[in-house]
């Protein structure tokens, strides 16, 4: 018996559910079975972490493409990973809409300056951004370094420009930050953990 | 946590105080749905709001906001009064029989060696009493009236359920109903588990919010416990990754004390640093300081490092005083900053006291956000009409605003709050031309490391000298700095037991901890995480989770920090005979020749229980503190104060001392004292608080969760709300001494209004989610409301409760 997934649902709306239908000695088509594998056949599964709350739970992230070279990957669906030991696949509401977090209008695309005094943003290259915020902090840095303090001891610190480091950033992206900061000798730094 | 989110499975009863898991970790929640389901556990909640944790609880308790350490300060009396703690424990595994100094006093509501002019303590007469041999003297009987198990009585002796409802106005017997559902866990063999989160932490009095229930869950034997502990819910993802790397500026990465001007040598820092053992044949694990730090040094300066130059000593900058975000901001306002960056941070959303944040942020000469999304903060300066009124041509600061990628576009690691370090995989590329925060970091220090080689500075040293070993400097690799994190030999390692035995080979991942040395042999950027990366390769990204423990250890899923161990002080699981209290849940026990069992024994493997070894080994005394005579600034023992905005005329605990009204040692800016509210102009206690649909100041920006929550309101009660006229959809405008904010009344039965010190208190709770940048209706940034003004140990800003009044708009 051959029957279209639109004829299939008209018969279960009927009444009949599938497992009697089954029972009946037939079932649908493959073209059933394949609604949800249609929409992720032909996309790259990537394990990763939800972002949001501490629970960090396990996501499964679906992109199209295969991520070789040239092909750009876009991310078209995430769900719950069932392997992770502590969501067991689930994810709540917050999680549930970070499709939309990742691909949201508001995502910031190129680097950008706003003058002083300006009203508007002013779109540059990062090369310039970076070598402008680089110039800044050197002669900020240069002009109030303090190398030592009024009874002579040491203390190589730097205390006017201030970083706040985030609690979504990697543990990798942490550690350096962390790393570069004492470097230069920055002791006016704290994190979004401390709230 | 001390515990993790699958051991929750494993508690009797779960205490949901200070958090409201259900809306803000519902995921970790279905645990306690199972230790409910498969337990039959209870589940007791206590909490201003009638939350949907409340919901499903088993019993709930109201509670003004801002009167928790009463509350659990009567808890303390109740199991002390009627004997309900676990005797065994209490004596072995605390420091119940420590003898404290005769001058130790509280009185009037202040501690023994308070000045008044500093809002500081001398903490010289909260000290242990000690013998000629350097070790506590100890009174077994517990009958002295200078040992803490006294003191402790005597303290909490006047936290009797009459002034515990006085105070906190939760019925009395509500109370006495939750105090014998928790006193039931004092049996060896039953547990209770708290979960707590921003509820507890964001007072002037945080700190001792949760050492007043880790006192709790000591005197019960719960520590160390399958389904017991201390439990921190907490944040992001990644927010106890980000605290153990320890970006901030007291600590070094895995909570390495920073140098401070007093410590003018590289041997002075470590003596200060290095403790003795305060008993007979303790672990005393922090000994070990030297080999942590020199690690460090060596993973940082690399090759510069020696033992001539003290490992670089001088190249780490030296503290003078508090740079916690409040401090900061106090220093930009007052002028004293010229540069800041904001690393995936809004804190114009976040920090307290919008308006002062935001004149602060004017006065900078540059202001560098990075972030995925359009923040308010790198927006500070734009006019958003009643949102964010403001005059771009008279704010000077030059603002960059650099893109970043999010999770979804990096591989890296996280770590849950059950300090389990999870890798994970990017999926794609960033939008646009959004680079990694590892590539942020890396063109930037790039670019200062050629300008310095250039053109010289001031002290170029460490610029020069710190050690960048990546293949590609402009975009070191997750991996590579996954890899120094965990650290490697630099000269062979061998057994101190046996010299001949090399433990690692020069070159090779270490496989933990203890193989680090001070002698410059070893290099690890942060000591609690080394065995993450091993000569097995990456740890964290193991994915097995088979649980053979049949208690969710999962010991092969990622990695725990420190040394894969899931339970901290499992020593604490079995009596003094090294046998689990509680064999149907053992987590580990003695063998009779070594530990072991469900976990990583959190001792020394081969420590035979007769030589009665502590489980607290980060103590120099091997047990856990009950009293604390150090690192509280604001007292050895947890003391009820009220918020710095109360609504009552002073602390009903202490009606005659003005000092004691609120937490006496907290941090008061000069400036903020005159903004914080009197009860007779802004009579209502307002409460922050998070909604199941969204996330912080980020999901705003995602269209799913924007739908689900669009526009901002305000919840109260339906008494509050028939006072003052308001009927639910009202517009009501909410002022505090700080601004003003607009939204929609919520009423509710959820708010109740408490007899509190012979009177009515309503509440005021406020969800916190909106802003001016974002795909949901624009809303008031929450913020604008809150007071500038930190809990005495960890400056984390009293968000939790202050003043308001409302009206319709």
């Amino acid at each position: 018996m051959n029957v279209t997934r639109r004829q299939f649902l008209k018969v279960t709306a009927a009444g009949l559910g599938s497992s009697s239908l089954a029972m009946l000695g037939f079932s649908p088509q493959p073209t059933l079975a394949e609604i949800r594998n249609f929409k992720l056949a032909r996309t790259t599964e990537t394990r990763n972490t939800c972002p949001y709350c501490s629970v960090s739970c396990g996501v499964l992230i679906y992109s199209l493409g295969d991520k070789s070279k040239n092909a750009r990957a876009e991310i078209v669906h995430i769900e719950g990973d069932p392997d992770n030991p502590v969501n067991r696949g689930t994810l709540c509401p917050k999680g549930a809409g970070l499709l939309d977090m990742i691909h949201s209008a508001n995502r910031l695309k190129h680097p950008e300056v706003r003058e002083p005094g300006a009203s508007e943003w002013k779109r540059i290259t990062w090369d310039e951004a970076l070598d402008r915020i680089a110039r800044h902090m050197k002669a900020d840095r240069d002009a109030q370094f303090i190398k030592t303090n009024a009874d002579g001891v040491t203390v190589n610190r730097w205390n006017t420009t201030g970083f706040l480091a985030s609690s979504a950033a990697s543990n990798e992206a942490g550690y350096l930050t962390h790393k570069v900061l004492r470097g230069l000798g920055v002791v006016t730094l704290d994190t979004q953990a401390r709230i | 946590m001390t515990n993790h989110w699958v051991d929750i499975k494993n508690a009797d009863l779960v205490l949901v105080m200070g958090g409201n898991a259900a809306e803000a970790h519902p995921c970790g929640f279905k645990w306690v749905v199972e230790a409910k389901a498969s337990r039959k556990a209870k589940l007791v909640v206590v909490d201003p709001r009638f939350t949907r944790s409340a919901a499903v609880s088993d019993f709930y308790a109201p509670i003004r906001a801002g009167s928790d350490i009463a509350f659990l300060g009567g808890v303390i009396h109740y199991l002390l009064a009627n004997d309900k703690i676990h005797h065994e424990y209490v004596k072995a595994f605390t420091n119940a029989a420590f003898l404290i100094n005769d001058g130790f006093q509280f009185e009037n509501g202040l501690f023994s060696g308070y000045d008044a002019a500093k809002r500081k303590y001398d903490n010289a007469t909260w000290q242990y009493q000690i013998d000629g041999q350097g070790f506590v003297k100890i009174d077994e009987t517990l009958q002295s009236p200078n040992c803490v198990f006294q003191i402790m009585k005597r303290h909490y002796a006047r936290y009797t359920p009459e002034v515990v409802s006085q105070v906190t106005g939760t019925p009395r017997a509500d109370f006495l109903k939750i105090c014998e559902m928790i006193a039931e866990t004092a049996a060896p063999n039953r547990t209770m588990t708290i979960c707590y989160a921003l509820g507890w932490t964001q007072h002037t009095v945080g700190s001792q919010n949760i050492r007043t229930m880790a006192m709790i869950q000591l005197l019960l034997g719960n520590l160390g416990m399958a389904g017991g502990g201390i439990n921190a819910l907490r944040g992001h993802a990644n927010v106890q990754g980000i605290t153990d790397q320890c970006l901030y500026s007291e600590v070094l990465p895995g909570y390495l004390s920073a140098p401070a001007d007093a410590d003018k040598t590289r041997e002075e820092y470590l003596a200060k640093r290095t403790p003795k053992p305060l008993r007979p044949n303790q672990m005393n694990f922090p000994q070990n300081f030297p080999k942590w730090h020199t690690s460090l040094m060596k993973a940082w300066y690399g090759s510069a490092a020696k033992v001539e130059n003290g490992f670089c000593y001088d190249w780490l900058p030296k503290k003078d005083a508090a740079y916690d975000v409040l401090a900061l901001f106090e220093r930009m306002h007052q002028g004293k900053m010229n540069g800041f960056v904001c690393q995936g941070f809004n804190p114009l959303a976040s920090v307290s006291h919008k308006a002062k944040v935001s004149a602060g942020l004017a006065k900078l000469k540059f202001l560098v956000v990075i972030d995925p999304l359009a923040t308010e903060t790198a927006e500070f300066w734009k006019d958003y009409g009643e949102f964010n009124p403001a005059d771009p041509a008279a704010i000077q600061t030059e603002v960059f605003r650099l893109p970043s990628t999010c999770f979804a576009e990096q591989d890296g690691s996280f770590t849950n709050s059950g300090r389990v370090i999870q890798w994970h995989w990017k999926a794609a590329d960033g939008p646009g031309e959004a680079r990694s925060d590892l590539d942020i970091i890396g063109g930037l220090f790039a670019r200062l490391r050629a300008l310095y080689a250039q053109d010289g500075g001031a002290f170029p040293d460490p610029v020069l000298g710190l050690a960048w070993p990546y293949r590609i400097p402009r975009q070191p690799h997750p991996e590579e700095v996954a890899m120094e994190i965990n650290g490697k030999a630099l000269a062979d390692v061998t057994d101190p037991k046996d010299p001949t035995k090399v433990l690692a080979k020069a070159g090779e991942q270490l496989a933990g901890f203890a193989q680090l040395r001070d002698d410059g042999s070893t290099a690890s950027g942060n000591w609690i995480y080394c065995g993450m990366w091993s000569q097995a390769g990456n740890l964290t990204a193991r994915r097995d989770p088979a649980d053979l423990t049949g208690l969710g250890q999962t010991l092969n899923w990622g990695f725990a920090w420190p040394a894969n161990r899931r339970i901290l002080y499992n020593r604490a699981s079995c009596d003094l005979a090294g046998k689990p209290w509680d064999p149907s849940r053992a987590v580990i026990k003695w063998d009779g020749a070594k530990w072991g069992g469900n976990d990583i024994p959190d001792m020394r493997p081969d420590a035979r229980p007769e030589e009665g070894v502590m489980p607290f080994i980060m103590n120099p005394e091997g047990v856990a503190r009950l009293f604390a005579p150090e690192r509280m600034v604001d007292g050895p023992l947890p003391e009820h104060y009220e918020p710095f905005e109360t609504p009552l005329d002073g602390n009903p605990m202490h009606p005659n001392n003005p000092k004691a009204v609120s937490n006496p040692a907290a941090r008061v800016y000069p400036g903020d004292l005159e903004t914080f509210a009197k009860a007779k102009e802004f009579p209502y206690v307002a409460t922050t608080y998070r909604l199941v649909e969204h996330f912080h100041f980020w999901t705003k920006h995602s269209l799913l969760n924007a739908i689900t929550q669009p526009q901002q309101f305000v919840e109260i009660g339906e008494e509050l709300a028939r006072e003052k006229g308001i009927a639910n959809g009202d517009r009501v405008r909410v002022r505090s001494t700080r601004g003003q904010i607009v939204a929609v009344a919520v009423v509710t039965k959820r708010l109740r209004t408490l007899e509190v010190d012979g009177r009515k208190i309503h509440t005021v709770g406020m969800p916190i989610h909106w802003g001016f940048r974002g795909v949901t209706h624009p809303g008031y940034i929450t913020n604008t409301l809150t007071p500038f003004v930190g809990d005495a140990n960890s400056q984390t800003p009293e968000f939790k409760a202050f003043l308001v009044n409302i009206e319709k708009a």
